[in-house]
């Protein structure tokens, strides 16, 4: 027999490599959604913080790219798992039952493969629609306390958002993300070996809160756009005409 | 007193996956039991059912058991859907039939992995585990005599939780359970019980790299954290051990072997 080796493809380094760059991914989503917190203050606020990612120039396409690697490694490993867990059991059960007490087995669980792929695929629309969205110069504005012209990130979010079509879909998308971050965030750190016999019940439960306030503080966003008469002027634009 | 909590003897309908010796597949037959005590086992409700079998010239179903008191891990079968039947942290020959109400519909399936190919009726081959087991499960340097016995302080609760890792019987209910039908379970608790103790230190980096090449190889499936491995787990085994199988299999991939 050959000497045995540590290999990214074996059952465990999938694992690792998932739980690691899912790690990185809940990192990425607490910062996307404090960037997104930004269209509640107004109009400027989010072309201001828009603006700003953009002046980072060559550090941004680093940043981006890397971002990508690390969805496509956790795509990648995660559909690998799953075929081999197809695999591994030819034969369904005839009944098929949890056990209930020490199990962590839930609805979140077992659709992580679903939800998985509904975000990968939201992932390619979210990207079309605002990162590579329209930059004609109908898309470009003037920004208080900065000189010439910016783009006018902010227009095409209350473009998209005044259409109910897009905010239902984007609200049901991130319910979705709550029920993959809800078996995701702790099993991110089960899986690179992160969590020992006190932090396991801890994570377990922080993951429903984590899911709920990514969740909920995502779909938030074109619920607020598509009601507020006034979105330009962030949450005062609900009451002001 | 009504016949559900009662002492009285009760009937149940069985359904029990028959799958002749050699076939591809199977199929659930019915069968109907009556006179079973409630304090029998759920083997003891079986033997009767392979009596009354026998009587009437039929095939008995073919169900596998050894010490029939919790230790050897032979036993086995899923019940109503779960691994060892509905009550947690025993076997199947520990599951008494009190815990199914009288009159009760009781599904038996084997365990299903396609890692445990099916031998016959209900009893799968288990001997990928022992596969795994031979790649590493054990310590083949020479330990020495019982040495001096404060020269090597292993603190207790480290000495308990090496017990708690060693007390894996190799029932396989941990894969049967599975909704991926991984063995991480199993050889986490392996690759743990020897990590802990000093005895394993020599072979610690090669055994977690060779006994989980070999899981992958018999087809075992990827754990993907459901935990319900540890309910069905008639020893209470922890994922503790599946994290602790990650952290060694990191270890090696810089360690020396």
């Amino acid at each position: 027999m050959s000497t045995p080796r540590f290999q990214l493809r074996s059952s465990i380094g999938k694992k690792l490599l998932n739980g690691l760059t899912g790690v990185l991914l809940l990192l990425f989503i607490v910062a996307h959604l404090a960037g997104n917190l930004t269209i509640f203050v107004g109009k400027d606020a989010l072309n201001a913080y828009a603006a700003t990612t953009h002046s980072l120039g060559p550090l941004l396409i680093v940043i981006e790219l890397g971002l990508a690697a690390v969805f496509l490694v956790h795509a990648g490993s995660a559909i690998s798992v799953w075929r081999d867990n197809q695999a591994a059991r030819d034969t369904r059960y005839m009944v098929s039952k949890s056990k209930g007490a020490a199990s962590k087995q839930t609805v979140a669980s077992r659709t992580m493969i679903i939800t998985g792929l509904v975000l990968l695929a939201f992932l390619i629309l979210h990207l079309w629609q605002f990162r590579f969205g329209p930059t004609t110069p109908a898309y470009q504005t003037t920004l208080p306390g900065h000189a010439g012209e910016v783009w006018n990130l902010h227009l095409i979010v209350v473009e998209t958002f005044k259409n109910p079509i897009w905010t239902a879909l984007y609200v049901v998308v991130m319910i979705l993300l709550g029920f993959h971050l809800r078996h995701g965030f702790w099993s991110a750190f089960q899986s690179i070996g992160a969590l020992n016999p006190k932090l396991r019940p801890i994570a377990f439960s922080a993951g429903v809160v984590f899911a709920i306030v990514i969740a909920v503080g995502f779909l938030l966003l074109p619920i607020f756009v598509y009601l507020a008469p006034d979105p330009n002027a962030g949450v005062l634009g609900l009451v002001k005409p | 007193m009504s016949a559900q909590n009662g002492t009285g003897l009760r009937s149940y309908k069985l359904k029990v996956w028959r799958q002749p010796r050699g076939a591809a597949g199977g199929k659930l037959v019915d069968y109907e039991v009556s006179g079973i005590d409630p304090g029998m086992s759920f083997l003891e409700m079986v033997d009767q059912l392979n009596e009354s079998l026998l009587k009437r010239g039929e095939e008995p179903v073919a169900i596998e058991s050894d010490c029939r008191e919790g230790i050897c891990g032979t036993c086995g079968v899923v019940i109503d859907g779960m691994a060892h039947g509905p009550i947690p942290n025993i076997t199947t020959c520990s599951l008494r039939m009190r815990s199914f109400p009288n009159g009760a519909t009781i599904t038996v399936e084997p365990f299903r992995a396609k890692a445990f190919p099916i031998i016959k009726d209900l009893i799968v081959d288990r001997s990928a585990m022992d596969r795994i087991q031979r790649r590493g499960g054990y310590v083949s340097v020479n330990a020495g005599s019982a040495p001096e016995a404060n020269a090597t302080p292993i603190a207790r609760d480290v000495q308990e939780s090496a017990m708690d890792s060693a007390a894996c019987i190799q029932c396989g209910a941990c894969v049967a359970a599975c909704p991926n039908a991984a063995a991480h379970l199993f050889v986490g608790a392996r690759v743990r019980q020897f990590a802990l103790l000093p005895q394993g230190h020599p072979e610690r980096n090669e055994r977690v790299l060779a006994m989980v090449e070999q899981m992958d190889a018999e087809g075992f499936g990827d754990c993907s954290n459901h935990g319900e491995c540890e309910a069905a787990c008639p020893k209470s085994i922890s994922i503790e051990n599946i994290a602790t199988m990650r952290r060694e299999y990191m270890r090696a991939a810089v360690g020396k072997r």
